[in-house]
């Protein structure tokens, strides 16, 4: 019995010394890219981003302050981006999952309809010439949202699940009997008894369109619709892309000696993922959900 | 009676298609359209004539595509870096799931859920920013401070191809492990107490309860996910191969998957012909991998299968 305990107690300890590890590799790479934006521009150079840096300064952020009209402006159309296409997806996708529940003619056919989305799809190279020569969706604030972001399939698969089983059939039948229409059932008893399935899923949206790039890459060149991370995989491709842009956009001349080039494109890095840092508390619980309702789904 | 029955079906559906129609419209636009799209691998496009008024190709295309030498490496890419991924995904994460559930103390379990997970939140351009931090040629942490201690020269990490696949690996794993492990568990807490009470009662340790309940009752959930992975071993992350390796040309025999290659032929050469054959050569394998898989699953768990 005592051996038994102290195995137990081994495991135990294990477990702690292996969690703890994880834990700081996960946090590591975080702390050099914030140490390396609050580096001195030359101590960077000479020295390399290190976790104590010999001198500290706040140039990158100094700069950055200076550059607010475009980082802000980022900053807006990323906000922009996922608050109009998470509302918009959401709602696309819940009257759809719901419709999917009821009884209609056809039913069997629109299933096979959305269902086979998921099984096939016609490539990069269609879908791009799809949107850019019949939508011609380039260059417009919608190329951010509506590409394959909109309407997640397996969400639709989620949600119709969820209706199916946790709304129950006399409720809806119940409401129908004192004379309601299916739009009023639908915001008045579905919406509501929703809530749980609705927050997890639209996190989950919100982040995909906050962490989006691809669709930018692809449909928008006009850095009138840069998103935060686009404007980071402008940088990637070219470190001096924000001191080009700054002489075009608002005629001031930087002198490219005088900007830290080499910690401010950390410092953005920084400023990139410190709202969602901050706010990753508060939807924790909420994310951990919504990656183990769509896990074995998606 | 029966055709009274028919109209109060029809007058009764026609709501529900309405609230449905945005979303109907959209899988169409979406997904629907470029299915069609797929003639471009077919034909000579011509930008003047559009896509209809095009001259066919035939089978041009696909023949152009694997002649080229840089076929087989992007497909063996894709396919090797996978499979070897699925396999250490799938052991690693369900090692770390199993010490995880380990832990009593609910707070340090918390804290060590989210932290492990925080990686799989950010998007690949900000892992690129994390690893050109480490790796950068002449501000990187390995090149000034690790390196150099170890008495070895630094190392330019995005000319030399031969360090990528470790390096993807290790950027893979650390940014996916949380996600895995958090299904994995989720599974593990499943399983009833009753079975762990049971065994402790007939005298078994920790290892011998991980090996004869744990494991076993977790094997339904590791096959179902072991073959939709498989379902998409055509398929690559996009962002890992592009972002983090930062399209660095020297790396391509190393790093090209299929989504980079159609990625660079299409908006860096503007090579439509050989970037729609490599995309819907791609759409085509994923398709009938995923049938195939799909009719394995319903086999073994209905509920998980697609359809």
């Amino acid at each position: 019995m005592n051996l038994k305990y102290s195995s137990d107690r081994k495991i135990r300890m294990i477990a702690h010394v292996v969690m703890i590890f994880l834990t700081v590799c996960a946090l590591l790479p975080f702390i050099l890219l914030m140490m390396a934006s609050f580096t001195e521009e030359n101590t960077a150079i000479r020295y390399g981003f290190t976790f104590f840096p010999k001198q500290l300064s706040m140039a990158a952020y100094q700069y950055i302050a200076g550059e607010w009209q475009q980082i802000g402006h980022a900053y807006l159309i990323s906000m922009l981006v996922t608050v109009a296409g998470t509302l918009l997806g959401m709602l696309i996708c819940t009257l759809l999952s719901y419709g999917l529940t009821r009884d209609f003619i056809g039913k069997k056919f629109i299933n096979i309809y959305v269902v086979f989305t998921m099984l096939f799809n016609g490539g990069i190279v269609s879908t791009y010439y799809i949107y850019s020569n019949v939508f011609h969706i380039k260059n417009t604030i919608w190329a951010l949202i509506i590409p394959g972001l909109l309407l997640n399939v397996f969400n639709i698969m989620i949600e119709r699940s969820y209706f199916a089983t946790n709304i129950p059939e006399a409720l809806l039948e119940s409401a129908r009997i004192d004379g309601a229409t299916e739009l009023t059932t639908f915001i008045k008893i579905v919406l509501p008894l929703s809530k749980p399935i609705l927050a997890t899923l639209g996190l989950m949206t919100a982040i995909a369109y906050w962490n989006d790039w691809t669709n930018g890459l692809y449909y928008v060149d006009d850095t009138r619709y840069y998103s935060l991370q686009l404007v980071l995989n402008k940088i990637n491709e070219n470190a001096a892309f924000l001191a080009s842009n700054s002489t075009q956009m608002s005629g001031m001349m930087h002198g490219t000696a005088s900007i830290p080039t080499t910690t401010v494109r950390m410092a953005i890095a920084v400023i990139g993922i410190l709202p969602i840092i901050l706010m990753y508390p508060f939807f924790q619980q909420y994310f951990v959900k919504g990656i183990t309702i769509g896990a074995v789904k998606g | 009676m029966k055709k009274k029955d028919k109209k109060a079906r029809i007058l009764r559906s026609i709501p529900i298609y309405l609230m449905m129609l945005p979303g109907l419209i959209y899988l169409f636009c979406n997904n629907y359209m470029p299915m069609f799209g797929i003639v471009i691998a077919f034909k000579k496009i011509n930008w003047q004539k559009g896509i209809w008024g095009s001259e066919w190709a035939g089978l041009k295309n696909f023949e152009f595509l694997f002649k080229s030498k840089d076929t087989f490496t992007m497909i063996r890419n894709t396919v090797l870096y996978n499979a070897v991924w699925i396999i250490l995904g799938t052991i690693l994460s369900i090692a770390v799931a199993i010490l995880l559930n380990e832990i009593a103390n609910k707070f340090s379990k918390k804290i060590y859920q989210s932290i492990i997970l925080l990686p799989y939140l950010m998007s690949m351009v900000v892992v690129s920013y994390l690893v050109y931090a480490v790796l950068s040629n002449e501000t990187g942490f390995l090149n000034n401070s690790i390196l150099p201690r170890l008495g070895l020269q630094p190392i330019n990490w995005y000319q030399e191809k031969a360090y990528w696949p470790v390096i993807l690996t290790i950027v893979n794993l650390w940014k996916g492990i949380g996600f895995s492990m958090v299904i994995y568990y989720s599974s593990i807490v499943g399983i009833s107490v009753e079975y762990y009470e049971a065994a402790r009662l007939d005298g078994a340790g920790k290892w011998q309860q991980v090996k004869l309940i744990t494991i076993p009752l977790l094997v339904p959930t590791i096959i179902t996910l072991f073959i939709l992975s498989v379902g998409r071993i055509f398929a690559s992350d996009f962002g890992l191969f592009y972002q983090v390796t930062k399209n660095s040309g020297a790396l391509y025999p190393t790093t090209q998957t299929i989504d980079t290659y159609v990625y660079n032929a299409l908006m860096k050469l503007g090579n439509m012909s050989m970037s729609s054959a490599a995309s819907v050569y791609q759409a085509i394998i994923g398709f009938i991998l995923v049938m195939i898989t799909n009719a394995i699953v319903r086999k073994y768990s209905k509920e998980n299968a697609f359809f």
